[in-house]
């Protein structure tokens, strides 16, 4: 069925703004059928990775130039034809990049890869787009409100956005973002239609979550079991935080495909289980209690059988300042073990208020590093043979020995900090 | 690729196009939700995710039938790039409408359907043969592999 598009988006379609914006909005047209979206919204909020790759991708498009332009009109919005891709008016940001901007070196990054890098950064930022560099843009400067239609990649932003502050955002894809930086259009379709946002499932939580690892470990459970429909959690979750909100969403988006979720008297959409279900439970009832928990924590150790750690990661998503504090306190007076390395990762913005608070000092003295824009699963970095991870992310648990063939365990940033400084994994469920 | 069956069809499926076209070809099914971004291996067209039924399989050159996309908004690209690598799938079935798997299937530029009469994860095995008519909102599936061809 073809999409109904208003005068000014026929306009930009039939070239009125410039054939970038022509291309762009021909392919949100065919996203748009794709997914069997009537119309587009408006929005003026994008968070993506526009136009950056690494070199053998502008390699792959030497006939059309091979560089950012060609990138850009080639993959990013799909077009047969290369054309000039204008400023962008509107409120863009780039999500997170391939390496540390100083730390590089020691993240194994080449001088070719970090000139690649650089090169793009520039192009990006002459493009009018923010340069966040960050899997967290609503700790770095771009926090939405509640309503706002966005256009967001980054599945553990998207979940965050969604059901903790009320914006309205489909998962997005590298494609579609980079679109719709230049027709601040996007499909009018899923999180943006109230009726998309009801509950499907609802979990019962009848096990404590608490801490900050207590709600990754349900975030991880209730992925497992909703896959990519919308739960609504009721019962024993409390003393919520931003950070917690951030593990929890981060784990249940990468276990299953969970881009919204409710807590009862907790997120916004949720005053009562009957308005976060719109009506009757049309689904399934889970319920979360110690088997669910003892289970979802062997699952995430699965990975792990030497105690030898040789690498800890902190900061999937992205470490806010009250994290890093957090880390700093722990580190204090320590050192890394010198058969273990300890990286943590955090936004440019977050970092410089760690600068400013001293906390980064501190972990800097503690042999460990602080890096920003990436983390191991994205720059597929980690230190020299490494063999055996550890981390307080359910997310990263998921990933990076997926994509690196290495073990891993899962656990508290404590139990992770002391691996770190001791070189063994203790981790146990209490 | 326009294969003159000797035998008609053993399964009939109709559905929605998602993107349009014609494919033809063996299919790979999976009961689980696939993760784009790492889960495959685009360099080599393969599922790399832990635990996951078809881990250490490729896709490339196959007809992908799944239930639907999962895990991170890197779904897109890194299929896209399977498309560069030339180790795409050449045709996509999956239930659940995702903009994952919707935006993966459009810059693949691949024959892709669903929304189905009958759900194509009981109807198709792997191995199994199955043409895809999107345009025409049909997919013909002959059980236990390509059918014999007028002429060979």
């Amino acid at each position: 069925m073809a999409m109904r598009l208003s005068d000014e988006e026929q306009a930009m379609r039939d070239g009125a703004h410039g054939p970038a914006v022509a291309k762009a909005v021909d392919l949100l047209i065919r996203y748009g059928e794709a997914l069997g979206a009537e119309d587009f919204v408006y929005t003026d909020n994008i968070a993506g990775v526009p136009g950056s790759s690494p070199k053998w991708v502008k390699d792959y498009y030497a006939d059309d130039g091979g560089d950012y332009r060609a990138v850009f009109s080639r993959f990013d919005l799909d077009s047969d034809d290369v054309v000039d891709v204008p400023r962008i008016n509107g409120f863009s940001c780039h999500l997170q990049g391939g390496m540390d901007p100083e730390l590089w070196r020691e993240q194994g990054m080449t001088e070719q890869a970090f000139a690649n890098f650089r090169s793009d950064e520039q192009e990006v930022s002459a493009h009018g787009i923010q340069v966040l560099k960050t899997c967290t843009p609503y700790l770095a400067g771009n926090v939405p409100v509640m309503g706002e239609h966005c256009a967001w990649m980054e599945s553990s932003a998207v979940v965050f956005c969604n059901s903790v502050i009320g914006g309205r955002t489909n998962c997005e894809g590298r494609e579609s973002t980079s679109a719709a930086m230049l027709a601040k259009r996007i499909p009018n379709w899923g999180f943006h239609i109230d009726a998309f946002r009801k509950g499907q499932h609802l979990i019962e939580v009848e096990t404590p979550v608490h801490s900050i690892f207590e709600w990754g470990l349900l975030g991880y459970y209730t992925g497992g079991a909703v896959e990519d429909a919308i739960p609504v959690l009721d019962g024993a979750i409390a003393d919520p935080a931003l950070i917690k909100h951030k593990h929890f969403g981060a784990a249940a988006a990468s276990s299953g495909g969970v881009e919204m979720y409710h807590m009862v008297g907790i997120t916004p959409e949720a005053p009562s289980v009957e308005t976060a279900l719109g009506g009757s439970l049309r689904g399934e009832r889970f319920t979360y209690g110690a088997r669910e928990r003892r289970e979802t924590y062997e699952r995430l150790n699965s990975v792990g059988e030497s105690r030898a750690v040789d690498y800890v990661m902190l900061g999937c998503p992205h470490y806010s300042a009250d994290q890093l504090a957090d880390a700093a306190r722990m580190l204090e007076g320590r050192k890394v073990h010198e058969n273990s390395a300890l990286w943590i990762f955090t936004s440019r913005a977050v970092k410089s208020t760690a600068e400013a608070s001293g906390s980064a000092d501190i972990i800097r003295k503690a042999g460990a590093k602080l890096m920003t824009d990436t983390c191991s699963a994205i720059s597929q970095a980690v230190p020299t043979g490494t063999r055996v991870a550890a981390f307080d992310s359910a997310k990263q648990t998921h990933y990076l020995p997926a994509i690196m063939g290495i073990e891993g365990w899962f656990g508290t940033t404590q139990e992770c900090i002391d691996a770190a400084c001791t070189g063994r994994w203790d981790g146990r469920l209490n | 690729m326009a294969t003159v069956a000797t035998r008609p069809a053993d399964t009939l499926l109709r559905g929605r196009k998602v993107v349009g076209g014609v494919a033809e070809g063996e299919a790979l099914v999976t009961h689980e939700t696939i993760s784009g971004w790492g889960g495959v291996n685009p360099m080599k067209g393969e599922i790399i995710e832990t635990r996951h039924e078809l881990r250490g399989q490729s896709f490339a050159g196959k007809i992908l039938v799944f239930p639907g996309a999962k895990g991170s908004s890197g779904w897109s690209a890194m299929f896209h790039t399977t498309r560069l690598t030339g180790m795409a799938p050449i045709g996509m079935l999956y239930n659940i409408t995702t903009t994952k798997a919707a935006l993966g299937a459009v810059v693949m530029r691949i024959p892709t359907m669903t929304d189905f009469d009958s759900d194509p994860l009981r109807q198709i095995e792997t191995g199994d043969w199955v043409r895809i008519d999107a345009d025409n909102g049909t997919v013909s599936v002959w059980k236990g592999g390509r059918p014999l061809s007028e002429g060979i």
